[in-house]
């Protein structure tokens, strides 16, 4: 009896499958607007047209894609800098409540929203902010240093944005390692750097590329730091989104600019897997 | 020696590295105690009026209750369908299993405006503009990510044994489920919840695009609080976001090991 077998199916089924379809019908409508004519002042939208298309290809546009990119690679090449180190010491340390201090720590800032990391870096990068303080303080500068509307500062807050996710994504693949391999190599007369760098570094290269390229993708999400941090000098997609959709109210351009954000990124995620790949090629066990 | 220095160095580096990552929430800290009312370095007298300003604030008032309405909502229907489904996952192979799967872990990549924006759209072309209904909709879909791993990772680790020696003595399926399979899926559930709950509280980015005045939730409002004032009560605020966040991960590490749960991003 078919019903014995599969007890709950159509019910326990049922609910994801509504849930679905409603996020379908929401990202179908980003693509239908795309090809709707604008209409100045009106929320209604028009016939059928390929005109928005080419919005995108506008020079500001363009360059708001360009810099969202650029803003993306060097947030994914720190994080992977800065997160290393604490997914390595995450997996490695040996304490069970020091590693659940380092993982508590390391994962917070995922939780507590864009908008509370965000104002807290304005707090320590602003004119009158922690670092300039310090700066000031110690006397190794007259006046505050503008750090604040700039891409440095808009990547540090990104670096600490997309941090956690490249953590848990390094600290999942480093757990697969056994560290007996490492053992082996310094039994062999490898020092620590040496087994590190020949053992462990190129055993974690699929976590290395999920890690980069997640971060990268996830990066592209930002909409409050570059709001923020950058004040207007620094612009990414989700900024000009919000500017051509909230602001003017020119839904079909806005829902042109995030589908083309989207594209945008799977082409790049793809590229990058692409050129990361040899990572992947690692002699295995 | 060598190996000594290379440990003692790297011990350093993580030290450090840490310390980045709670630079911001300390020096918030700092902020939010202090008595003056612009940010200012050093500290001068301690004070607690800054909470009080933030706690008092009508729109952060207006803001919470919208965001607690918003969070338990989200909580409620994102573990049924989470519960259910990691459930379906876990025992059921059917066509397209994979495609419904893929679609609901894909907010985890496609850019939460570009999800926000759809929902504003979508729901305004079927009348639901800007209501609750469409806010708790959004933050379903951008937290069941996270709900059906920690529901599916206690459901992995369940020994189906116990529901087979249940129906064989007797048990209809009902009573399997209800007796045996959802108490030891608790731990899932609850990480789960606990999940949804603090993702939908804090979540700023798809909210922005789909809330209106009277059902903005609390980031929202502290978003439009920081381009209009810049005294230090966004930092009081903020330090209770960091407390309650921190005191619910701990939680939830006790419940059922924050790393197991965590292995979500994983498969990305």
């Amino acid at each position: 009896m078919v019903m014995t077998k599969r007890p709950f199916f159509i019910w326990f089924v049922t609910p994801a499958v509504v849930l679905a379809l409603f996020y379908m019908f929401g990202l179908a409508s980003v693509l239908e607007l795309s090809f709707r004519k604008f209409i100045p002042g009106s929320l209604e939208v028009g016939e059928w047209t390929f005109s928005n298309l080419e919005y995108v290809a506008r020079p500001l546009f363009r360059a708001v894609f360009t810099d969202t990119a650029l803003i993306c690679l060097l947030t994914a090449a720190f994080t992977l800098l800065v997160g290393y180190p604490i997914a390595y010491a995450l997996v490695r340390t040996k304490s069970s409540a020091l590693r659940a201090a380092i993982l508590i720590i390391a994962v917070t800032p995922l939780f507590t929203g864009e908008i509370t990391r965000t104002y807290s870096w304005l707090v320590v990068m602003g004119n009158a902010g922690f670092v300039n303080a310090v700066l000031m303080g110690l006397g190794l500068v007259s006046k505050p240093v503008q750090l604040m509307f700039t891409k440095f500062a808009v990547v540090v807050v990104l670096v600490h944005f997309t941090l956690p996710i490249m953590i848990i994504i390094l600290a999942t693949a480093l757990s697969q390692i056994d560290p007996a391999y490492e053992k082996a190599a310094q039994s062999l007369g490898a020092g620590p750097v040496r087994s590190f760098a020949t053992v462990t570094l190129p055993l974690s290269g699929p976590g290395l590329i999920a890690g980069i390229t997640t971060c990268f993708a996830w990066t592209f999400s930002a909409f409050a730091t570059p709001q923020l941090i950058g004040g207007g000098q620094v612009n990414m997609i989700g900024n000009l989104v919000y500017q051509v959709g909230i602001a003017s109210f020119n839904f079909p351009v806005a829902a042109v600019l995030s589908l083309a954000g989207v594209l945008f990124t799977m082409v790049l995620v793809g590229l990058m897997r692409l050129a990361l790949s040899p990572l992947e090629r690692i002699p295995t066990r | 020696m060598r190996t000594k220095l290379a440990s003692f160095a790297g011990k350093a580096v993580v030290v450090l590295l840490l310390g980045f990552i709670l630079l911001p929430a300390l020096v918030v800290a700092v902020v939010a105690f202090n008595q003056a009312s612009l940010i200012s370095f050093p500290p001068q007298e301690l004070s607690l009026r800054w909470f009080v300003r933030a706690l008092t604030y009508r729109d952060f008032q207006k803001g919470f209750y919208n965001s607690v309405i918003v969070m338990c909502a989200t909580a409620v229907v994102s573990v049924v369908i989470g519960g259910t489904f990691a459930y379906v996952i876990d025992r059921y192979t059917f066509a397209g299993k994979k495609l419904l799967e893929a679609v609901l872990s894909s907010s985890l990549v496609i850019p939460y405006f570009t999800i926000g924006i759809g929902f504003l759209i979508f729901t305004s072309q079927i009348g639901l503009h800007r209501t609750y209904a469409v806010i708790v909709l959004t933050h379903v879909v951008l937290v069941l990510p996270f709900v059906l791993r920690s529901v599916y990772v206690s459901l992995r680790g369940l020994d189906q044994r116990l529901e087979l020696a249940a129906a064989g003595l007797g048990a209809s399926p009902w009573q399997v489920l209800v007796t045996i399979t959802l108490p030891l899926m608790t731990p899932g559930l609850f990480a789960g919840v606990l999940f949804a709950a603090i993702l939908s509280f804090n979540e700023f980015t798809a909210s922005i695009f789909i809330t209106a005045q009277g059902t903005q939730t609390l980031p929202v409002a502290m978003y439009n609080y920081v381009r209009e004032y810049a005294d230090p009560s966004m930092a009081a605020l903020s330090v209770i976001f960091f407390v309650l966040t921190t005191v619910l991960l701990v939680l939830m590490n006790m419940s059922l090991g924050l790393g197991k749960v965590l292995a979500i991003v994983e498969r990305e």
